[in-house]
């Protein structure tokens, strides 16, 4: 694909998106379906990508079929960011997208021209644990600790759209979030406790 | 709760790893880079059994960035692959399981046939459906339920039999026949595997292991290497439960890509691959039978089982070992055999066999309890013993009795009916239940490095791995008791084979195991720290080191306090720059062979039953440990939720689904095998009876992993019988086999 601006790129990505999002996010054994051998390989080009992530501009050349998730952990080495399913099952990979929660292995990067992207890395500005890091601490919220950033992104967000005013709701509202260590009970407290204080996070 | 030594000025409650968990700066295996890091993802079977007569990787080959496509016919030949013993070099032990692109034979849906290596993940994952195979099918079978009927399926049965047979009148005799299907570990971390030859020999392997020493043996064995040439990194494993507790297919294949292309290689497994290719909880059936008498003596106890295997290896556990010896009864019979399908091989999963065999086997309890009109914790009691009926050991310790009083006391048990189906709130039939649980309590060898700096700082090595539960958090605290010293000035390091040999971390075995060398180690730099103050301070002089004690990071005499040195300053003063050791800790000594030792525990359970449709809801759990003593209540406790949590999936929603009719796992995803969500988990509370049990070592600790589980989902099926009169032998326990035909919300 010849260069060109943001805008044409991202008509030229849709145009072909279709075929390639079939291609790429399909389990295999479906894929018989697809009649294979009628798929020519053509070469992927990159695509360029402004985004700013944990508040710093980054612009780089993407594999269109990239994941944000894939970017972060593969690409830029944000690894805080974790990958469990790869099929927005398990909230492992959650970040914030322009301050919503959202699953980042669903979402391809060029999908994401100029968003702002926070991940575990970028919840707090300072050295200072987050709120809901530190209440993580406390509670023992954890155990292997491997959904634990995408249990915090989702938390703070839980917190943020006012749906942890109840133990209820705070379950209701991390069911996106699996944690197969059973740390379920802890998680809540901390989000509880966090909630209890009302101050901004 | 905690009642030792320490007090708050050691005691820093959270784990010790825990804020790099929380910030995202903890690494697990698949995230460590690597200069020209390769990436490679396995194509796989779309047939259960058969042979690959052709496989066309031409076209894979030619996409973009594809760098290889290794299979049988072009896969380098490794050493440990080889059959005949003969052919191997010397040393090289044959590969165990499933040989990774070694020939055309295909043993299970979802076997890897062939391994895309390139230059990106995106590359390598738009190559796969480009690899294409032509079959030749064979036929096979998946369906355990079908297969187990015909005798001559079953294999290597192992028989016990304790007792002449009852010849005691019985009142009461519960009979029943218990099934569990498939279920799967399902860490949140995917398996993977990052290899690199750094040199012809010489192996470098980022690895999710819970054991770094047995994927070095393992590896070392196949490739033909020395030990020391292969080094194994697992900083941080994102949960496991058993399964990384062998190297799988992931391992060979990287390294045998990494060989190929003489560049480091990536391979995670996906998912759907978590569910075929890293083992799994063998589908079982068991039949269960207790006579009594009007009193409640067990007079007899048959358990009889069968869990699948795979074609190519047998997996055995402990399902029926329980009933052996966990209850006082003269006559015991067990038998036990293996039914080989068309799937992979099982691997041991949290709580393994006894979490099976406690299902029926505490199930039938509850059962016999109706039918002889006792209360289930009574009847327990009644059969109670502190001789292990079966190797006449004393128990080193045992402490179900102060379990069931606290737990009946905790859930209400006294709001229970006596007779099923009688309690209603609100709509909900609401029923109690408890079960208890059982596993070994070990103490292997292991051994570590300990490094007294002179500044003050102690350093403790030793290459576990931990999944999770927190070791480095326990054995920080082994050793700050020990030493009577801060935590903050004490690391303990691990997940790395060059690391001073430790155990896999499983079986409830790292605290004892590795926390008897922590502490005999710190011992022994305590006993070298009185020997140089006698040697070199002259406060000490003529002392003796029986006299003295190290304490607050100083050597002191017992009697006068007064009398004391730093031991900064006396590292100083011998002019050491540290004391760095390697100690080594054996098994269990003689006097702890005395006694047979294992961890107990019982689970109380609240559940409520939707009259209208069935909808089973858990509504509170009241869990107890008897582990010895807790070494970190926090972790501890998180430990046993945890295993809640794991129980209540078993008992409710847990089960892997295969369409016989191709032999594929059609459940493969989160999405579609249920393991429990936040909404799911009740309050929970958790105890230990926290009594030190010194006849298994000197810490007196006893490991949790294991018991957090076991008979956790015979409490919830029990209280389920409490509630509705319906006894399900069959897990998951759904409205469907509770009689209800639908059970929306």
């Amino acid at each position: 694909m010849k260069p060109c601006n943001y805008n044409d790129a991202r008509r030229g990505f849709l145009k072909k998106s279709a075929a390639i999002a079939a291609l790429y996010l399909t389990p295999s054994v479906f894929v018989k379906a697809f009649a294979v051998d009628a798929v020519v390989p053509i070469p992927i080009a990159k695509e360029k990508l402004s985004i700013t992530i944990n508040g710093k501009l980054v612009q780089v050349e993407v594999d269109a079929r990239i994941t944000i998730l894939n970017l972060l952990r593969e690409e830029l080495s944000f690894t805080g960011t974790k990958k469990g399913c790869e099929m927005g099952q398990c909230g492992a990979c959650t970040i914030h997208i322009n301050g919503k929660r959202t699953k980042s292995c669903l979402q391809l990067a060029v999908g994401n021209q100029n968003a702002k992207v926070t991940t575990i890395e970028g919840l707090t500005a300072t050295d200072k644990l987050h709120p809901m890091q530190a209440a993580f601490l406390k509670h023992d919220a954890f155990q292997c600790g491997y959904c634990t950033s995408g249990q915090i992104m989702s938390a703070v967000a839980c917190v943020r759209e006012g749906k942890a005013k109840t133990r209820d709701s705070i379950k209701e509202y991390m069911d996106t979030n699996i944690c197969r260590c059973g740390a379920y009970q802890n998680i809540v407290d901390a989000i509880e406790e966090v909630a209890k204080t009302g101050i901004k996070i | 709760m905690n009642t030792n030594k320490l007090n708050t000025i050691f005691w820093e409650d959270e784990r010790v790893d825990g804020a790099d968990k929380v910030t995202g700066k903890a690494r697990y295996t698949a995230e460590h880079s690597l200069p020209n890091l390769a990436y490679a993802v396995f194509v796989t079977s779309t047939i259960a059994k058969g042979t690959i007569k052709n496989l066309d990787v031409s076209k894979a080959l030619e996409m973009p960035g594809v760098l290889d496509v290794i299979y049988y016919a072009n896969c380098p030949v490794v050493p440990g692959y080889n059959s005949n013993a003969a052919e191997r070099p010397k040393n090289v032990s044959e590969w165990r399981g499933h040989k990774v692109l070694y020939d055309n034979k295909v043993r299970f849906f979802g076997q890897p046939i062939a391994l895309i290596v390139a230059d990106s993940l995106e590359n390598a994952n738009a190559a796969i459906r480009f690899v294409k195979a032509d079959y030749e099918i064979e036929k096979f079978e998946t369906n355990f339920d079908k297969a187990r009927l015909d005798a001559a399926n079953l294999k290597a049965p192992i028989n016990y039999k304790r007792g002449t047979g009852n010849t005691k009148t019985v009142a009461a005799t519960a009979d029943g026949e218990y099934t569990i299907p498939i279920e799967v570990h399902s860490p949140m971390e995917l398996q993977a595997t990052i290899a690199y030859w750094e040199a012809e020999d010489k192996l470098l392997l980022y690895d999710k292991t819970q054991g770094p020493k047995s994927t070095q043996g393992t590896v070392a064995r196949t490739f033909g290497l020395p030990e020391k040439n292969v080094r194994v990194i697992a900083e941080n494993v994102g949960g496991a439960f058993g399964s990384s507790l062998r190297s799988w297919s992931n391992v060979p294949a990287a390294c045998i890509a990494a060989k190929k292309l003489n560049r480091p290689v990536k391979l995670v497994l996906t998912r759907p691959q978590m569910f075929s290719l890293i083992g799994y909880r063998p589908q079982s059936w068991q039949k269960v039978n207790i006579a009594a008498d009007a009193e409640g003596n067990f007079l007899s106890i048959n358990h009889e089982a069968i869990s699948n295997t795979s074609r190519y290896e047998d997996f055995r556990e402990g399902i029926v070992d329980v009933s052996k010896f966990l209850y006082a009864c003269e006559n015991v019979t067990t038998k036990y055999s293996l039914l080989p399908l068309d799937l992979s091989t099982p691997i041991w999963m949290r709580g393994p066999g006894e979490a099976t065999g406690c299902f029926a086997l505490e199930s039938a309890i509850d059962d016999l309890s109706y039918q002889l009109k006792m209360d289930p914790i009574a009847l327990r009691i009644k059969n109670f013993t502190t001789i292990n009926p079966e190797n006449k050991l004393p128990f080193s310790d045992i402490n179900l009795k102060a379990c069931y009083e606290y737990g009946a006391e905790k859930i209400g048990w006294k709001n229970r009916s006596a007779v099923p189906g009688k309690l209603k709130e609100n709509g909900w039939l609401i029923g109690y239940g408890m079960a208890v649980g059982v596993f070994g309590a070990g103490k292997g060898a292991a051994s570590v490095r300990i490094v007294l700096s002179n500044d003050g700082k102690l350093l403790i090595e030793c290459a576990v791995s931990d999944m999770g539960p927190g070791t480095t958090t326990s054995m920080t605290k082994i050793a700050a008791e020990a030493m009577q010293m801060p935590i903050a000035k004490i690391k303990f390091k691990l997940g790395d084979s060059d690391l001073p040999p430790g155990p896999s971390q499983g079986g409830s075995g790292t605290t004892s195991t590795v926390g008897s060398a922590v502490d005999l180690a710190c011992k022994t730099v305590q006993q070298k720290l009185k020997e140089m103050a006698i040697q070199f301070a002259p406060v000490f002089a003529g002392a003796t080191a029986d006299a003295m004690e190290v304490k607050n990071e100083m050597v002191l005499l017992k009697a006068d306090a007064t009398k004391n040195m730093d031991i900064v300053g006396l590292l100083k003063l011998a002019n050491q720059e540290k004391i760095d050791l390697i100690i080594n800790s054996t098994g269990k000594t003689p006097e702890q062979l005395k006694f047979t030792s294992n961890s107990f525990s019982s689970h109380y359970v609240k559940v409520a039953v939707n009259a209208m449709n069935g909808k089973i809801k858990v509504l509170e759990v009241v869990t107890t440990g008897d582990a010895g003593k807790i070494i970190s209540p926090k972790t501890a406790r998180s430990q046993m939720i945890g295993g809640v949590v794991g129980g209540i999936g078993m008992a409710l929603s847990e089960k892997l689904d295969i369409d016989h009719a191709t032999g594929q796992i059609i459940n493969a995803s989160f999405g579609d095998y249920h393991v429990p969500l936040h909404s799911q988990i009740p309050k929970t509370d958790a105890w230990f009876v926290n009594k030190p049990d010194l006849n298994v070592n000197d810490i007196g600790a006893k490991g949790i992993g294991e018991i957090a589980l076991i008979g956790f989902a015979a409490a919830v099926s029990n209280a389920v019988y409490n509630a509705t009169g319906k006894r399900v032998r069959d897990l998951p326990i759904t409205p469907e086999k509770l009689g209800f035909k639908t059970a929306k919300a």
